[in-house]
């Protein structure tokens, strides 16, 4: 399982690397960071770039800082490095939380946040943390610089709203007040695995009830989002275990599971239901 | 380690104690030799072009742009191959099988995806799997065959694809039905999985001008045979074919059987004049190494009133694969021999219909044949418990063979031997489970958990296994002139510890420390004849071949000490530690080992009349083999919503006979119960529709890692030592996966509650899921 | 003709080993096939099994997902280079102690797992250290001994 050939290319800045790409893109160039799942896909001959732009190189694609309200996480950042808190608050801890359940340890201290983005596995938890809070993602290309909100950028399975010249050199994601609460729960057959289904809640409670809250779901449909539904069901009731059950089943009804057997796509609803109740149970013991 | 010795001034014992692997150093420092680390100048990569077509006719194959791809020395299809006959099985009293064998290369039609169709050869591995993309193969799609349990379809025009069915049957088995209280009838199913070790398939062939030998490097398991097998395909003399074994990454069953492959290679070697190198990668490991397990069984059993079993009458369908490979159809017949298992059976009857499907083909993998007549029967037992109403532990005490009855001859033939169960005590080995768990304790404790909620059960199972395969066995024992013992096997190794077990059990015999001991496995240029390393024979075979050899250079050593050297008779004289001394002053004057051999060498042996050399060769036979058993139980906590089973504690038992190194037996306990906790939770090769594997990659086909496996408690024991051979050995390479499906899928029934629920391996989340809904 | 190769360095276990790669071999290949490092073994080639897994930088990498054109300027520790000259590392002893191999192929990946991961965090709770280990997959052990031999060289190397 040997990768076709490919020219490499190894920029070391942000403007070496957007000048490259703009030149391989259309001559099926990509992107290499962490490559844990660019090089797998190579070595199974599913990918077969003829260019690979290495921006492991790119020092400032490194940067990992908070400011003004927002972290911002760099194109080379890898995972490991979120696994204990980089910021104060519920964001640092929420990622924390979720990291460990990327993959495993070793993947981790190669593969990058923004890379799991840029790859868009509807299993991916960065782009279900992503989906969920509202990152905005900000590109790079000969053309310039452009955000793109998270509600637009996951296109569907492996899509984004990428262009094959851009570069995504940052992903911003909003410092939760400390009020926040989170939940994170995942459904795998072996640790380490891709989602089977996945939840993610967010939740502040004023005056005895919920606002502000966030419900997204991943692994079941081409990418992960947020369900209104869910959210709409929590909105303004106090939080309790019906009102949970009520917000799971009103996901686990508006999912659509892209798995085309039909068995299949009943057991990820049923596991939806499951997934965003134990969420939100875990939100509501977060603080 | 625990000291062994046996009073002051005697030898100090090695065989029942955990020593240290004589394997080890190099495998941890970096310097194991795996195939893939095997490298001859000059040398070519194979690379094998597999149909991506389930089913068809080939229409043509194109290599054109291959040839021309850099690096690229060499393309062969069927044509290039026709002397090289299809791949035999070993002799079998089963008829009709010869036309469902294998070729090395698919000619004319494919049957599975995978299935070689061209080889390549190119200077390196890179270059060899770019050409192989650039082969063209064309394909008339034909119609798939994706059930063993569908009616048999054409292999090809005049022949279906039931190339046997296996039958076996004693007693008065409708009386048995006519007489019952009660009948109990199950559809149960075994996914297909299989071995899949760490280390990929791979082998290097090289010819050597010199001495007319063509070498094959990397193979294992059974040398002698394969040598002899692949000799004949190539119309080249045994003695001029030689297989070396060198480090081995995982054996299980599935590696050292003569595949297309292995057979290229050679031809290639020998045509081309280069030695040729080939090592397959993890997806073509997953769809092309051979498969395994895959039954469904309709089994219905007439029982009296008290449980108690009258008649069993199984139907099973095995799914072979698109052909017989070189078991031919002994996991089936194992299947149907073992199925009674270890309980009292007055009638019974089996009718195994081996079927062919457009899948990979199959073979043995560990415990073959008894994983899934364990699930079968265990199965059975806590459905007639259920019937009756009666514990599921209670239900097997009264149908178990009993000490008493032992030797116990059952009226039928598996891999064409008699069966007689040599020796056991199941209600013993029950009842010291059972103690060691506290189990009456756990009951307690899971009722009140299932009272706050949980569902969490406990499942007990039962198994018999067969090992040490005969029918015999030959070793060279020799001492050197520096006093180094060689214990010359035509053994393999698959990194089970052969060297250490065998050096143990010869270091006792002959009286010299075991580190002192150098074991020869897998070299067929060293020894004449060799049966391997499979059916958990080594420790049996080999190991009392080793005793009966050692013991005799051990008296060799002492007549010639007495007569020499010692001023002693030969009663009057032992050996301990390499040295010939009195028994009655063992720290008085001593005659080494080294000095016997080197009174022995040549010249000075032959002016007294005597043998050259310390050596001795001894052969074992045996003409039945040993039935090692145990029992497991498994504790699982299922989440009811996930449908996922969380296995909390583990418990493997097994009576070995003899323990030589109980580090050693542990281990294997244990490693292969988490290759049966694989099968019974996460591992199934699955097809589409049109017949393409789903499972690939290591992503798709999913074995427990650290985090899915439970402490697994293990319990020796060595109630029953064989009669069949001098040390009571049976053996333990299959000794820990026999009975997990059924102890998990047992345990999963009594956490939700429902009798019989499980009725599939693996029980998948989904799987259990489903199974809830149902219930509903 | 240009073969599309390039010189590359690599610093392996304190060494430098000069080498001319394409840019699609692997560093586990070339490590392998161009070092002369047998002892790193390849078992799945797509990033699973872990059995390749090398030291980079101090931490653990699979070897098998890196190109060796990546590798040049870091600090590279394979299996060879594990044990101090003819002295055993506890790790290595441990597993010889503790039966924590049987044929032996996943044992490198595994050692440099658990070497990488006691060195960077020698304190580690028992329950990180089990996640970490269940990085590497092992068809043979069962991981019991391989568990027990890594807690008992960490508590070995804890003491020190």
């Amino acid at each position: 399982m040997k990768p076709g050939q490919f020219a490499y290319h190894a920029p070391q800045t942000v403007q070496e690397a957007v000048a490259m790409l703009a030149e391989v893109a259309s001559q099926e160039g990509r992107v290499l960071a962490g490559g844990q799942s660019l090089v797998p896909a190579m070595a199974l001959r599913l990918a077969l770039p003829a260019h690979l732009v290495d921006i492991n190189g790119v020092a400032e694609l490194g940067r990992l800082a908070a400011e003004t309200g927002e972290l911002a996480i760099g194109a080379c950042v890898r995972h490991a490095r979120l696994e204990r808190p980089v910021v104060d608050g519920p964001l640092g801890r929420l990622l924390s939380n979720v990291v460990r359940h990327i993959a495993h340890y070793p993947i981790r201290t190669r593969g990058t946040f923004c890379g799991s983005l840029a790859n868009a596995d509807p299993a991916s938890e960065w782009c279900l943390v992503a989906a969920t809070l509202g990152a905005t993602m900000v590109a790079k290309s000969v053309r310039g610089t452009r955000t793109i909100a998270a509600a637009d950028f996951f296109q569907g399975m492996m899509a984004t709203a990428l262009e094959p010249d851009e570069l995504l050199v940052e992903a911003r994601l909003p410092i939760l007040s400390p009020d926040t609460r989170f939940g994170f729960y995942e459904f795998n057959r072996r640790a380490g695995d891709f989602a089977i289904v996945m939840a993610l809640a967010v939740y502040r409670v004023e005056h005895g009830v919920i606002v502000d809250s966030r419900v997204g779901v991943g692994g079941v449909e081409g990418h992960p989002r947020r369900i209104a539904a869910a959210e709409q069901a929590l909105a303004g009731r106090a939080p309790a275990s019906e009102v949970f059950r009520a917000a799971a089943d009103a996901a686990a009804k508006v999912v659509e599971p892209i798995d085309s057997k039909p068995e299949l796509a009943a057991y990820k609803r049923d596991v939806t239901r499951t997934a965003v109740r134990r969420a939100l149970e875990a939100a509501e013991k977060s603080l | 380690m625990d000291a062994a010795k046996s009073g002051p001034g005697a030898a100090e014992k090695f065989v029942g104690r955990s020593v240290p692997r004589l394997e080890d150093l190099p495998l941890v420092t970096g310097r194991g030799r795996f195939a893939a680390s095997i490298a001859f100048p000059h040398q070519l990569h194979m690379r094998v072009v597999r149909s991506n077509h389930a089913h068809g006719k080939i229409i043509l194959i194109d290599a054109s742009r291959a040839l021309a791809a850099p690096g690229c020395v060499a393309v062969w299809t069927a044509a290039d191959v026709t002397a090289i006959p299809p791949i035999e099985f070993r002799p079998t009293h089963i008829q009709g099988l010869e036309p469902y064998r294998q070729p090395v290369l698919a000619r004319d039609f494919v049957r599975y995806v995978g299935e070689p169709v061209a080889v390549v050869f190119a200077e390196d591995s890179y270059q060899a799997e770019d050409a192989a993309d650039l082969v063209v193969v064309e394909i008339e799609e034909l119609p798939v065959l994706l059930s063993a349990s569908q009616p048999p379809g054409e292999f090809e025009p005049g022949r279906d694809t039931e190339p046997a069915v296996i039958r076996k049957k004693y007693g008065d088995l409708d009386g048995a039905f006519r007489a019952a209280h009660a009948v109990v009838e199950l559809d149960l199913s075994i996914g297909r999985h299989s071995g899949v070790p760490l280390e990929t398939r791979g082998v290097v062939a090289r010819y050597d001008t010199t001495r007319d030998v063509l070498e094959l490097h990397g193979g294992t398991k059974r040398p002698h045979p394969n040598r002899d097998l692949l000799a004949r395909m190539l119309g080249r003399s045994p003695a001029s074919v030689h297989l070396y074994e060198c480090h081995i990454g995982g054996g299980f069953g599935v590696r050292g059987e003569i595949y297309p492959e292995d057979v290229l290679v050679c031809a290639a070697a020998l045509r081309l004049g280069r030695p040729v190198k080939w090592i397959e990668d993890r997806r073509e490991n997953l769809m092309a190494c051979n498969h395994s397990r895959q039954q469904r069984h309709r089994i219905r059993a007439a029982i009296d009133a008290e449980g108690r079993i009258l008649g069993m009458d199984d139907e099973f369908f095995h799914d072979q694969g698109a052909y017989v490979r070189t078991h031919g159809a002994r996991v089936p017949d194992m299947t149907a021999g073992m199925l009674p298992g270890p309980y009292r059976m007055p009638a019974f009857r089996v009718v195994g219909r081996f079927r062919l499907t457009n899948k990979t083909p199959a073979a043995t993998y560990r415990g073959p044949g008894r994983y899934e007549s364990t699930f079968v029967c265990e199965r059975l037992l806590d459905a007639i418990a259920a019937k009756v109403g009666i514990d599921r532990v209670e239900v097997r005490r009264r149908n178990l063979i009993a000490k008493a009855e032992m030797p116990y001859t059952r009226p039928l033939d598996v891999l064409d031997t008699g069966m007689v169960l040599d020796s056991g005590d199941y209600a013993g080995m029950l009842d010291k489970v059972l103690a060691r768990i506290g189990w009456d304790e756990l009951q307690r404790q899971i009722k009140r958990r299932k009272a706050a909620g949980e569902a969490v059960g406990a499942g007990v199972a039962f198994f018999v296994e067969k090992s040490g395969l005969g029918p015999v066995d030959g070793v060279r024992v020799t001492v050197d002139a520096t006093g180094t013992v060689e214990v010359l096997t035509g053994a393999a190794s698959v990194g089970q510890g052969v060297e250490t077990v065998l050096a143990q059990i010869c270091a006792d015999a002959l009286g010299v420390d075991y580190q002192r001991v150098r074991v020869v496995h897998g070299r067929t240029d060293r020894i004449d004849f060799g049966f391997g390393a499979h059916a958990a024979r080594v420790t049996v075979m080999t190991g009392s071949a080793t005793h009966i050899a050692a013991l005799k250079v051990r008296a060799k050593a002492i007549e010639i000490a007495a007569s020499d050297f010692m001023e002693a008779t030969a009663d009057a004289l032992d050996i301990m530690d390499g040295k010939v001394v009195r028994k009655d002053r063992p720290d008085g004057p001593a005659v080494t080992l080294a000095q016997i051999a080197s009174a022995l060498a040549p010249a000075a042996a032959i002016a007294k009349g005597r043998e050259p050399g310390l050596s001795a060769d001894g052969w074992f036979h045996s003409d039945h083999m040993t039935y090692p058993y145990g029992a497991h139980v498994a504790v699982v906590n299922v989440d009811r919503e996930t449908g996922g089973v969380k296995v909390e504690r583990y418990l493997a038992a097994y009576d070995v006979g003899v323990a030589v190194n109980p580090m050693l037996v542990e281990g294997q306990i244990v490693g292969s119960m988490v290759q049966g906790l694989g099968g019974a939770l996460f591992e199934e090769f699955l097809y589409d529709e049109s017949g393409t594997p789903l499972c690939v990659t290591f992503a798709d086909y999913m074995q427990p890692t650290a985090h899915e496996v439970p402490h697994v408690d293990v319990l020796i024991t060595e109630d029953a030592p064989s009669p069949l051979n001098p040390l009571g050995l049976k053996g333990a390479g299959e000794s820990g996966i026999t009975a997990v499906g059924a102890a998990i899928a047992s345990a999963i029934d009594d956490a939700i509650g429902m009798h019989g629920a499980v009725t599939q391996l693996p029980v998948t989340p989904q799987r259990l899921r489903e199974i809830l809904n149902r219930a509903r | 003709m240009s073969d599309n190769k390039t010189e590359v360095v690599l610093t392996v276990n304190g060494k430098d080993y000069a080498i001319r790669v394409e840019a699609r071999r692997t560093l586990a290949d070339a490590l392998r096939e161009l070092c002369g490092l047998t002892g790193t073994n390849s078992g799945c080639e797509h990033g699973v099994c872990g059995t390749c897994t090398v030291i980079v930088d101090g931490d653990p990498v699979r070897s098998c997902l890196m190109f060796a054109v990546q590798a040049q300027g870091k600090q590279i520790r394979t299996i060879e280079g594990l044990a101090d000259g003819g002295k055993l590392h506890p790790l290595q002893r441990a597993f010889i102690e503790h039966h924590g191999l049987q044929c032996g192929f996943c044992t490198p990946g595994f050692l440099m797992l658990a070497a990488s991961t006691l060195e960077r965090d020698p304190h580690i709770s028992d329950a990180d250290l089990v996640e970490v280990l269940s990085s590497n997959l092992c068809r043979c052990t069962g991981y019991q001994n391989i568990i027990k031999a890594v807690r008992a060289a960490a508590a070995e190397m804890r003491a020190r």
